[in-house]
């Protein structure tokens, strides 16, 4: 199939981007849509052109380092990582647009690839179980629930790719944020640091320059492995029992 | 023998239907995903012959010993040896060896710094307990996040002898199944510890909040994995590696937060520094670049830790992520660091074949399928392009099932990656041509569909066969699956001590990036607990027996080794830069893949292997001097990075050839054609083989040293397996 490509380019951080329109012919619907990138930046590297940057890693779905905006929407028209998404999924003759995510807490180092690092510093801020290496008591010592486990399971299997932040209207991060405070909430682990740690968190998303959640749903609509907005009413919770106690 | 004993796989029936595990009826994407079918024959130690093992072929060894296919091509050095684990009973030595390890006093612990390359699971465990211990600790990886290093990727499950099924379980049937597993190349001393600290590894990952998979009373579940009897693997889901490289990468952000470990994003390690400073040369730290500024930058340390993972993206198509590459492990070699086995590669039957030239990576699918799915190519090659489903049966060649009628599709993962190439090389292959044939065998469930109802089988592989549907956009109920091997575990790597020191001093290496542990196969499930136990266990107390000696003479940037080994990096990158040739870094990596694959793969002999070396070096010749990387270093430039690696995979390329090409013997994953039994079988040659390959660097034009460390078997009795 033949396509016209828009893509956001963009030389550096600081630099002005634009969108850049490239038509591309003979896609194999069988490709990956990285890999139609692929095809594309060796036909620019080829002409003179400098290849279009965007970040991928593992291309099976689970990394959480791949990301684009496609028509608009994020990881595009599938409910997958945009790794995963194949190009039967187009038709011949589309246009597509390819952005990077767009978020104050997401700054663009180039082209579609952008900076998340946000993520990480708000894992610092809490988003653990503090305990040393050979501190723990045997793995049998506390049995856990299997419906706690599986809830604590299906939050942990975040990727953190960030199409919850791109595509909220308010650039919130509410549902990476609950995952992790669901997934420890939800272990006996977990309990000791419960309070401190939805604070903590909470206050180094805000920080970070994310928005608030105003219940829209459009970060479950896009996340690639499904977790549920209910996460967003056990953080909710959380932080309510929490500012409790503080007081 | 039973029909059980005879099937490997029956364990795994057995337990089915999984009833009580979290997750696992709609969940077959984990139950297997490293069944290694009959790795580990279903024996105890004392019934070997019982179960599908030998006694040893004899084998033409003074014919051998005359003949060495790979003279003219290397150099032999002098034997090397562990020093480093203690003599006496295997299962004293861990202890002894903790014991012995100097201790370094809390106070002194800030004072001393180290350098941590790789954030799988073994780098992050690392800096993560060393950061605890109160070291200084640079985490350094190329990745925006610790978080994705490739170890996220597998699926099955981590083995730890807990005994919790009480079905026979102990450290020491570990530690034998692995030893046997890896076909007898592996050293005893280390595997028995590895198998000695798996049970804490569980511990430590529950404490952390590892979502295991759990029974009903809240205990933990566990499953049988690679065709071993006992149930010793714990699992998440299919998501194991996710889960427990997340639990490290949030002890590792607890560090960060706690201020004892610092960490450098999207930076790779381009050059390791090497200092004497007069007490003999030392790993003192590492030149790297800031993949989004271009900035080279030297960090220095008293200690280095090399955590950078496999080096299977030498065959470009691999399971590995796309950046997976061995050039910190390289840049090692190239300063003094053995690199041993580099031949050893596990290939993976059942990957979702290449669809074409623009074929990024390969997906690996749970090998559990072959518990059920037939696996045929047709027996004519005219009939290679039809719909299977018009194929009548007595046109299909079953053909596992023909040459190995007791294990059928159950054969060992090397066995069924074998055959399948063959049958494509004969021109039997099916799917799209990609190059000059069709690279691709069926795996059929119409049988198992009917026999077991298609709920059934949904129930079972419902999630393997959304995956395969997803990226191949065929419907796997309607139409057989295509399968093809790929690369998925390199069991080589640098050579270490028993205190995962390289032969450098100071440079110490974990997980995939060394060879210690696996011989020359690894077992499905051992890969995380490897990394775990290396990184939380096994490396924070050993390194301190290196450490309790520093801090080390300071020294700066200025230092000649350390401008010389800036000036080398920035060296390369200019030249990159300049080349402006015509041809694309991706081309090269595709066409030593290429090469890799057909002569350097599952099956090897003495005159294709010699036709690699040659083509290798063709083609290294050509990419330096018509490559095509465009742009600047100062800004992100994938294309840069990407050369780099491409540069040094085209010298590690060739070290595997001469390495298969010296071994002239069939062991592990790995077929020589000139070594097997008379019936076709791979036959393992300990007379003359038994021993670790620890190559060092012969410099830009010399021959690689070959460094030969004798591997004894004291607990453990060397035995041939059979699958007939």
């Amino acid at each position: 199939m033949n396509l016209t490509l828009k893509i956001w380019r963009q030389p550096n951080g600081s630099a002005t981007g634009e969108m850049v329109t490239y038509p591309i012919t003979d896609v194999s619907e069988d490709m990956s849509f990285l890999e139609m990138l692929d095809v594309l930046n060796e036909r620019l590297t080829a002409e003179g052109e400098e290849p279009v940057a965007f970040d991928s890693d593992c291309r099976e779905g689970i990394c959480g380092m791949c990301g684009l905006m496609i028509n608009g929407v994020a990881h595009g028209p599938e409910v997958t990582t945009t790794c995963q998404l194949h190009m039967r999924s187009f038709s011949d003759g589309d246009v597509v647009t390819i952005e990077p995510w767009r978020a104050s807490g997401f700054p663009v180092l180039r082209d579609l690839a952008v900076d998340r690092s946000a993520f990480d510093r708000i894992i610092d801020a809490g988003g653990y179980v503090s305990v040393n290496t050979g501190a723990a008591p045997d793995a049998h010592a506390t049995p856990v629930p299997k419906e706690n486990a599986e809830r604590a399971f299906d939050a942990a299997t975040c990727i953190s790719c960030g199409a919850c932040v791109a595509a909220c209207p308010n650039g919130s991060a509410s549902l990476f944020l609950g995952a992790k405070i669901t997934h420890l909430a939800e272990l006996p682990q977990g309990q000791a640091e419960r309070h401190t740690r939805v604070l903590n968190m909470v206050h180094q998303h805000d920080l970070e320059g994310f928005g608030g959640c105003t219940n829209i749903g459009e970060c479950t609509a896009v996340c690639p492995k499904e977790i549920p907005q209910d996460v967003i009413a056990t953080l909710n919770k959380d932080m309510r029992h929490a500012l409790w106690n503080r007081v | 023998m039973s029909p059980q004993e005879k099937d490997p796989m029956a364990t795994n029936e057995n337990e089915a239907p999984h009833g009580t595990a979290m997750g696992t009826s709609s969940d077959p994407v984990g139950q297997a995903e490293e069944l290694a079918p009959a790795e580990v024959a279903n024996e105890s130690p004392s019934q070997g012959a019982a179960a599908g093992v030998t006694a040893p072929v004899s084998t033409p060894a003074a014919d051998r010993a005359d003949h060495d296919d790979a003279a003219g091509y290397y150099t032999t050095g002098a034997p090397i040896a562990d020093t480093k684990a203690p003599a006496g009973p295997v299962e004293r030595r861990w202890t002894e060896r903790v014991f012995n390890a100097k201790l370094v006093n809390p106070a002194n612990r800030r004072r001393l710094s180290v350098i941590v390359v790789g954030t799988g699971l073994a780098g992050s465990s690392a800096a993560a307990t060393l950061g605890e211990a109160g070291y200084h600790v640079d985490a350094f990886f190329y990745q925006d996040s610790p978080r994705r290093a490739h170890s996220i990727a597998a699926q099955g499950g981590i083995n730890a002898a807990k005994n919790y099924k009480e079905d026979g379980d102990s450290i020491y049937r570990l530690f034998y199944d692995t030893v046997k597993g890896g076909d007898y190349r592996a050293r005893e001393s280390n595997v028995y510890r590895l198998a000695e600290v798996s049970a804490n590894i569980i511990d430590q990952c529950v404490a952390q909040g590892v979502p295991f998979a759990r029974e009903y009373g809240g205990l933990l579940d566990n499953r049988s994995f690679g065709g071993v009897q006992v149930s010793r693997t714990f699992y998440a889901r299919g998501q194991t590696g996710q889960q427990l490289l997340i639990g490290a990468y949030q002890a590792l952000e607890r560090q960060v937060a706690a201020g004892t470990v610092k960490t450098h994003a999207r930076h790779e390690m381009l050059e390791l520094v090497v200092v004497d400073d007069g007490s003999g040369p030392r790993a003192r730290g590492i030149v790297t670049r800031d993949m989004v500024t271009g900035e080279i930058e030297t960090h220095l340390a008293d200690a280095v830790v090399l955590a950078s993972g496999g080096y299977g993206n030498v065959f470009f198509l691999s399971t590995n992520a796309m950046g997976c590459n061995v050039t910190a492990a390289w840049r090692a070699h190239r300063k003094g660091a053995h690199f041993a086995n580099p031949c050893y590669t596990q290939i993976h039957p059942t990957c979702i074949p290449v669809s074409g030239e623009h074929q990024s990576k390969l997906t690996l699918m749970s090998e559990s399928l072959r518990n059920d799915g037939r696996i045929w190519v047709p027996k004519n090659a005219e009939d290679c392009d039809k719909d299977p489903r018009d194929i009548p049966e007595e046109d299909r060649d079953y053909y596992l099932e023909r040459i190995y009628p007791s294990f059928g599709n159950l054969v060992p993962r090397d066995i069924a990656s074998r055959q399948a190439k063959n049958m494509c090389d004969e021109g039997r292959g099916v799917g799209p041509m990609v190059g000059d044939q069709r690279r691709g065998v069926y795996l059929d469930f119409a049988e198992a569909i009917e026999r077991m109802g298609r709920s059934a089988v949904e129930a079972k592989y419902g999630n393997l066969f959304d995956m395969y549907a997803r990226i191949t956009g065929e419907d796997p109920y309607a139409t057989p699956m295509r399968i093809y091997p790929a690369v998925h575990y390199t069991m080589g790597g640098l050579w270490v001590d028993y205190d995962l020191q390289s032969s450098i001093p100071g440079l110490f290496v974990a997980g995939e990036a060394n060879f210690s542990d696996h011989g020359a196969n690894r077992l499905g499930a051992s890969a995380l607990m490897q990394g775990l136990a290396d990184g939380y266990f096994v490396l924070p107390n050993t390194i301190r027996d290196y450490l309790a000696d520093g801090p080390f003479p300071k020294i700066t940037d200025d230092d000649p080794e350390v401008r010389a080994a800036r000036a080398n990096v920035q060296e390369r990158i200019d030249h990159f830069l300049s080349v402006n040739g015509s041809r694309s870094v991706d081309s090269f990596h595709r066409e030593l893949g290429h090469i890799m694959w057909e002569y350097c793969g599952m099956e090897r002999s003495a005159e294709g292997l010699r036709t690699a070396i040659e083509k290798i070096r063709a083609l290294r010749e050509e990419f330096w001097r018509d490559v095509r990387v465009l742009g600047t270093n100062d800004s992100l430039n994938q294309a840069l990075e990407r050369a780099g690696r491409v540069a040094d995979f085209l010298e590690l390329g060739e070290l595997m050839c001469i390495d298969a090409l010296h071994r002239r013997e069939s062991c592990g994953g790995h077929f020589r054609a000139e070594s097997q039994t008379p019936d076709g079988e791979a036959l393992r040659d300990d007379e003359n083989f038994a021993y670790v390959a620890a190559w060092e660097w012969g410099g830009e034009t010399g021959e690689p040293i070959l460094h030969k460390e004798d591997l004894v078997y004291e607990s453990v009795e060397m035995k041939q397996r059979s699958y007939k």
